[in-house]
Parts: structure tokens; sequence; C-alpha cells
């Protein structure tokens, strides 16, 4: 399928998790108002290799991501970039929710009672998925949540943006290594809203637009960013790659 | 800016059970048991002493930056924060705090993130992922702990503050000589400390100092 598009629709409450080349883009569509899609990416050759919040925030001086970010590992490379983005605000500063915060704002729900309608939590989707990848709970780190503006005041107060996804909003990822992606479907912990999102959202994997240099907007947006992109291309030329 | 949240403490030294000097660019990774109080001095003001936690009867469950900050709605620590594990367990909270603010954004230096923030010449630099994990290979015991327990840790001493356009800045000189932080733990749990060794930022005047590590039992 070298080439070809492919995608698929994550539903309310659903999880995905697979390899993917770099090079690639990996566009997301909200199919809805107020989606939240959480994601962990790990180095596909090095698992231990993975995404790194602490690093990504301060070598880009942000406390959020939008387009020209790149997300960088804790081996200070870049998994990936954001190229394109309508929203200009994603959330990587508030994690995923437990079981118990799910039934506590949303109703104890139960396989056994309402079948596949029960209400999935971002940390059972993503244990799922990581151990399905030869990872555990001990590999659950601080994600990025796509379509998500938290932020906080000046007294370090964190708020959600309840008005801040709108339906078909898009952001697009470029890989910059091979990685395992792992994402949860499920809502923002901060999100003060109590009825469980039901907001299906899209990923397209689509090919790359050429190979990576540094007239792109991403590696000259800041020189961090140059640096993490020179020794993501050093490691893959060691490996003659 | 906002508030600084400062509580003294009414525990001696004297009767401490545990008292060492942990000088800068060294690590210290000891268990501590239920009801055990951990308090951290900055001998020398605004020393960044790096620290990690994990839940020592589950040590796959470590120490969440996010956790800890979705659970208090708010990201910097002092006293009263609950500080929470992966899972949304409670392992510590923060009962005695004279520096006022804590950062759990910024995370710990390393190698190759000197590479990224400062140069590539940097890559030789002494750095606190280096003393983590020289620690975490000398408690090694039966897997326990390895890389993969890395997570985003808490920066003792440090103002990361984050305004409301979402922009992250560094901001030096919140601590002060002899300012501490003293938490309580809930159960057993393992605490590992990088005294942070970072020769690139001004925040400790390009000069790591010391630090005291003291435990009482209650
Ligand atoms: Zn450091």
């Amino acid at each position: 399928m070298e080439n070809n598009d492919w995608s698929v629709s994550i539903r309310p409450g659903g999880k995905w998790s697979g390899k993917i080349g770099r090079g690639k883009r990996l566009r997301f569509t909200a199919l809805g108002a107020g989606a939240n899609v959480s994601v962990l990416l790990y180095n596909a050759d090095d698992l231990t290799e993975r995404y790194n919040m602490p690093d990504t925030l301060k070598a880009q001086y942000t406390a959020h991501l939008t387009r020209g970010h790149t997300l960088m590992s804790d081996n200070g490379r870049v998994l990936a970039a954001i190229v394109e983005d309508s929203l200009g605000w994603h959330d990587t500063i508030s994690g995923y929710t437990t079981r118990e915060e799910t039934d506590a704002k949303y109703g104890v729900t139960t396989y056994q009672e309402t079948r596949n309608d029960w209400l999935r939590s971002g940390r059972d989707n993503l244990a799922v998925e990581l151990v399905r990848c030869g990872l555990g709970v001990r590999d659950l780190m601080p994600n990025v949540n796509l379509f998500s503006k938290v932020y906080c005041d000046e007294t370090g107060e964190l708020h959600y943006d309840t008005g801040h996804c709108l339906p078909n909003s898009t952001v697009t990822l470029r890989t910059e290594m091979d990685v395992v992606l792992v994402l949860s479907n499920t809502p923002n912990p901060l999100d003060p809203r109590t009825i469980y999102p039901s907001v299906p959202v899209k990923l397209e994997v689509l090919p790359s637009e050429g190979a990576v240099g540094y007239d792109d907007y991403c590696v000259g947006f800041r020189p961090e960013n140059r640096r993490a992109y020179e020794n993501t291309w050093e490691y893959y030329a060691l490996q003659g790659r | 800016m906002a508030v600084f949240n400062r509580v003294e403490s009414s525990r001696q030294p004297e009767s401490a059970v545990y008292d060492e000097v942990v000088l800068a660019g060294n690590g210290w990774m000891r268990e501590l048991n239920p009801g055990q109080v951990l308090r951290i001095v900055d001998l020398e003001g605004n020393q960044a002493a790096d620290t990690l936690f994990y839940d020592a009867d589950n040590p796959e469950d470590h120490y969440s930056a996010v956790r800890t900050i979705t659970g208090q709605r708010n990201i910097y620590l002092s006293a009263g924060s609950v500080l929470r594990a992966e899972s949304g367990k409670e392992l510590l909270t923060i009962v005695a705090d004279t520096c006022g603010r804590h950062d759990t954004l910024g995370g710990a230096c390393s190698a190759q993130s000197n590479t990224v923030r400062y140069a590539h010449e940097k890559l030789h630099m002494h750095n606190c992922r280096d003393t983590f994990m020289l620690q975490l290979a000398n408690h090694a015991e039966g897997g326990k702990y390895s890389k993969r327990n890395l997570a985003p840790n808490i920066n003792f001493f440090m103002n990361v503050p984050v305004t409301p356009e979402g922009g992250l800045t560094f901001q030096d000189g919140v601590s002060s000589p002899g300012a501490y932080v003293e938490m309580r733990s809930y159960g057993r749990t393992m605490a590992l400390i990088s005294n942070c060794p970072q020769l690139n930022n001004p925040c400790n005047a390009y000069h790591p100092t010391p630090i005291r590590v003291l435990i009482w039992d209650c």
C-alpha cells in the first residue's frame, strides 16, 4: 500500500495502536465538537525511547503544542512534528482519565449491562495497547491530548477551554522516526462536562511530501528544533538509513 | 505573580533518624517507610533537586507530574500538594515548604537534551539523567528499576512559570540558602534524587551546590 492513503475512524472511547514509518503525515480530524485524543509515541526500534513532555516543552519555551513544534524524545530526537494545525493549541500537561475518574464523573458502567456502550477510561485503553506493543503500565508517561486546550492563570490554576475544538478541526503530525503510536479517544481529565463526549476522530496516514531539510518550517522554528533534527538525522545516518 | 505558599516545620534536625549531605552532581536513592517525613534542604540557595518517587511495593507505578498537577488543578507544587503516582495513588504529601513553589513541568537535564537546548558540544557534560540511571542501575535487583522507570520528575526549588498564553519561562531566585521542603510518605516509597550538575543555565549562577537530606520517623 505504498503511497496509498489509509484511514481509520476511532469511535468515542476507542483506542488504536500501530507502527508507522518515518516521513508519514498523520492527519487527525475531529468529527464533532469537543474531541480529545490521548497520544503516546515510542521509537519503534527502541521502545525505551519515548515522547518526553518536559524536554519538548522546555526546549521550545512553551506549555502547549501547535504548528512548528516538535514532539521530542528523551534522547534529544524528533519523534514527530506538527506540520498543520487548525486549532493553535493542543494540551500535553493534563494526562488521561482513570477508571475511578471516569466512573465518578460519568457514572458507573459495566460491559455486563451496556455491552460496547460502556464508558472506557484513558488509562485502561492505553494500558491495553501498551501491553499489545510489548510495553506495560511502567511505560505510561505524560501524553499529548490533541484538540484540547488547557491553560493556567497567574496562580498556576488549570482551566479547560470547553469551546476550543470545533467540528472538523484538524491537526497533522509528520513522523520523523519509525514510531509506535498509541491512541485513546477518551475525555480530557479536566473537561468539566459530565456527559461522556461522543466525538469520533478520523486518522488518515498520508505519504510524505519529500525530504525534510533546513528550509522546513518545523526545522527552522527554533535553533533547538534544528539541533533535535540533526540528532535524528545522525541516528538514521549511523544505521545507513 | 502568584503568591508563594510558605509553611515552616517544627521538626528539629537532632531528632532525625537520617541526615546526609548530597554533593552537586551526586545521586541519592532510599526507601521511605509509611509515615516517614523526608526533608530536602537547599543549603546554598537556587539549587535544583531533581526528584522521582516510586511505590516501593509496585515500582512500575512511578511518580506522575501530570497526574499530580491534574489532581490539584494547579501546576505548582507547595505545602498541601499531594504527589501522585501514574495510577493516581497518593505517594506523599508536602507538609512544609519554606521555598513556596516547586516545578514539575521542566523535567531533568540529560546529555541529549543539553545538545538540543544549548549546543551539540554539550554532550559530554554530567547531567541528571546519568545520575538517575546510575542509581537505577545500583537498585536494579529483580529488574525492578530500568530506563523505562524514568518518568518526568519534580524540580524542587525551581520556578518555571507558565503564562496564560501557554508560554513557559524560567525564573531564578525563588529559593534561598537554607530553604527546605518536607513531605510525608503514605506508604513504602522509593525516593530518587539527582542533585543537578547543570552548568548551562543561570538559575544556580553556574555553580551547583550541595543539598541536605533528612528523614524523621513521624
Ligand atoms: Zn539537572
